[in-house]
């Protein structure tokens, strides 16, 4: 009985630490007035409204979105045909290409933010808008190249084996049988790079930072020149989307096997 | 089909638009930026190409130690309080019900795809004086007046915490939920109470894990360039901070460029660590 207390309230500890800046903010967002005041005074939703309504902030809303749909799907277009090949192929050699694509994701983003600045001020198209979409594919293609690689290894050998017996050729075992079975870690991989790259700020900031402004950069760039609480009604807005996408991969996939539990059976 | 080495160029062809896209824009970036790190500044524009190591010898300075040293403290610091906080944690989510498992992965991926600027503007308001926790204090009259808690050096710590904490419970419980549940039993039924058995048992079994993780959550710390800035004064800036000052607001690419190299090889040398303790535990 103790026992059940303690975790409980432990859990409960962990639950408050990381909910109450969330809650804070999301409080603060629906102050009546230009207010950063908690308790709110008042309630008013003007403050959401305001993502859509003011023009500065939605642009940066279509930035940032553009840039996330555009980045995750040529992350994803990068990683697919590699560890396809990975998973295909008896290819020690290629695993170099494994390790370039790990690599900027483990290191520390200010890194890969720095090498990206030089490379695009140095090829002279510093500013334009599609070498964010370059930088974040890349910076964040180690996500679809996990999940699919995890996806790739789930498949059961025999199955591709089965087809190649009947007569299918490669292009026909691929799209018949490994693309069905590895779609939802192509879709989770996808969502994955989505939402990080909607809240990526460092590497958004050092490619088109003075040309371009997405969320994370507008609402940086504000918070420098005060409060204003759209800040807090696009925090909560941002919330929003990463739990639903989050949410929906639990829901249609298995999240504890995407993070490394071994089967769904345990 | 069976896995089988290429053996015609066409089989390579999978290969040819990922390989090309990561050499281009990771491994010639990256390549670019060592060279800078060794060009001179140029206050008029980025750069002039040139092979000098000045960059490298302004590191000698105490500002540059003094950087250093405080970034080095501030990362164990935020790796040993989040690896003491989640891993009791950790360890004990894996033995809840699959659905309270999943809620819980849910909420910590929301938490850790949360951006650097929200996590510090929502800090920012927790501990401002008009809307922030010292208001909740003064209420239950544990106060006087509400005060503002920032800038100063716990709020950058606790910010980080908060930042890497998702990650580092991310990161612990692959290990965690493989860990053969007899291990437990046999300590129970041997007559261990169930705190002696988990620091008895679970701990020294995965003393290699623990160690790997510190080491993880040290270099995600390190990168950590935002935080520092909205919830600390400038003494608390971190080398990211530093490195992403020099190259914006300074910008003297070739200073900026060598830090970042330095960052880089500290950074590699302690992946590399966590990679040979990983080895070790395979080998056990």
């Amino acid at each position: 009985m103790r026992q059940t207390f303690l975790r409980r309230l432990y859990f409960v500890a962990i639950a408050l630490f990381l909910a109450a800046p969330l809650i804070v903010v999301a409080g603060v967002s629906v102050n009546e007035k230009q207010d950063l005041a908690f308790p709110p005074k008042g309630f008013s939703l003007a403050w959401y409204a305001q993502i859509f309504a003011d023009p500065e902030w939605r642009k940066a809303l279509i930035a940032s979105l553009s840039l996330a749909v555009t980045a995750a799907a040529l992350a994803v277009a990068i990683a697919l045909p590699l560890a396809w090949f990975l998973w295909r192929r008896i290819a020690p050699w290629a695993n170099v290409f494994q390790i370039l694509g790990l690599a900027p994701f483990i290191l520390p983003p200010v890194i890969t933010a720095l090498g990206m600045l030089t490379f695009w001020a140095t090829t002279g198209f510093y500013g334009q808008p599609w070498t964010a979409v370059i930088s974040h594919a890349i910076f964040f293609v180690t996500l679809p190249l996990v999940t699919l690689s995890l996806g790739f290894a789930s498949i059961d050998r025999s199955l591709v084996e089965a087809a190649a017996t009947m007569g299918a050729d490669d292009r026909t075992v691929l799209k018949t049988v490994v693309l069905p079975l590895i779609r939802p870690y192509l879709v989770s991989g996808y969502a994955f790079a989505f939402v990080l790259s909607l809240n990526e700020y460092i590497v958004a900031y050092m490619t088109i930072g003075f040309t371009l402004e997405t969320l994370p950069i507008k609402i940086f760039n504000a918070l420098r020149y005060g409060y204003t609480p759209t800040m807090a009604s696009v925090s909560v807005f941002f919330v929003a989307v990463a739990a639903l996408v989050f949410g929906l991969i639990a829901k249609f996939g298995d999240i504890r096997r995407l993070l490394g539990a071994m089967s769904s059976e345990t | 089909m069976k896995r089988e080495a290429p053996k015609s160029l066409a089989d390579y062809s999978p290969l040819f638009f990922p390989g090309l896209m990561l050499i281009v824009f990771f491994v010639i970036p990256f390549s670019t930026m060592i060279a800078v790190s060794f060009f001179q500044r140029d206050p008029s524009g980025f750069y002039t190409p040139d092979f000098v190591f000045t960059n490298y010898a302004r590191f000698l300075s105490l500002f540059f130690a003094k950087v250093l040293g405080f970034s080095l403290m501030l990362a164990v610091m935020v790796a040993i309080c989040c690896v003491v906080i989640a891993f009791p944690f950790t360890f004990l989510l894996t033995r809840r019900p699959r659905k309270v498992q999943t809620v819980w992965l849910v909420c910590l991926l929301s938490v850790l795809s949360l951006s650097e600027v929200i996590i510090g503007f929502a800090w920012s308001t927790l501990f401002s004086r008009t809307a922030g926790i010292t208001n909740l204090f003064v209420a239950i009259g544990l106060m006087k007046e509400p005060v503002a808690l920032l800038p100063s050096f716990w709020a950058v710590l606790t910010g980080m915490v908060y930042q890497a904490l998702p990650y580092t419970i991310l990161v612990l419980y692959p290990a965690l939920v493989r860990l053969d549940p007899t291990l437990l039993e046999a300590a129970r039924t041997l007559g261990a109470s169930p705190v002696r058995a988990f620091m008895n048992v679970v701990v020294p079994a995965l003393r290699n894990t623990i160690v790997a993780t510190l080491i993880m959550v040290f270099v995600f710390a390190l990168g950590s360039y935002l935080l520092p800035q909205i919830l600390g004064r400038p003494s608390h800036w971190t080398l990211s901070v530093l490195i992403t000052d020099q190259a914006i607001y300074q910008s003297n690419m070739p200073f900026a460029a060598a830090m970042a190299v330095f960052l880089v090889l500290m950074s590699l040398a302690l992946v590399g660590l966590t990679l040979l303790v990983g080895r070790r535990e395979n080998a056990l």
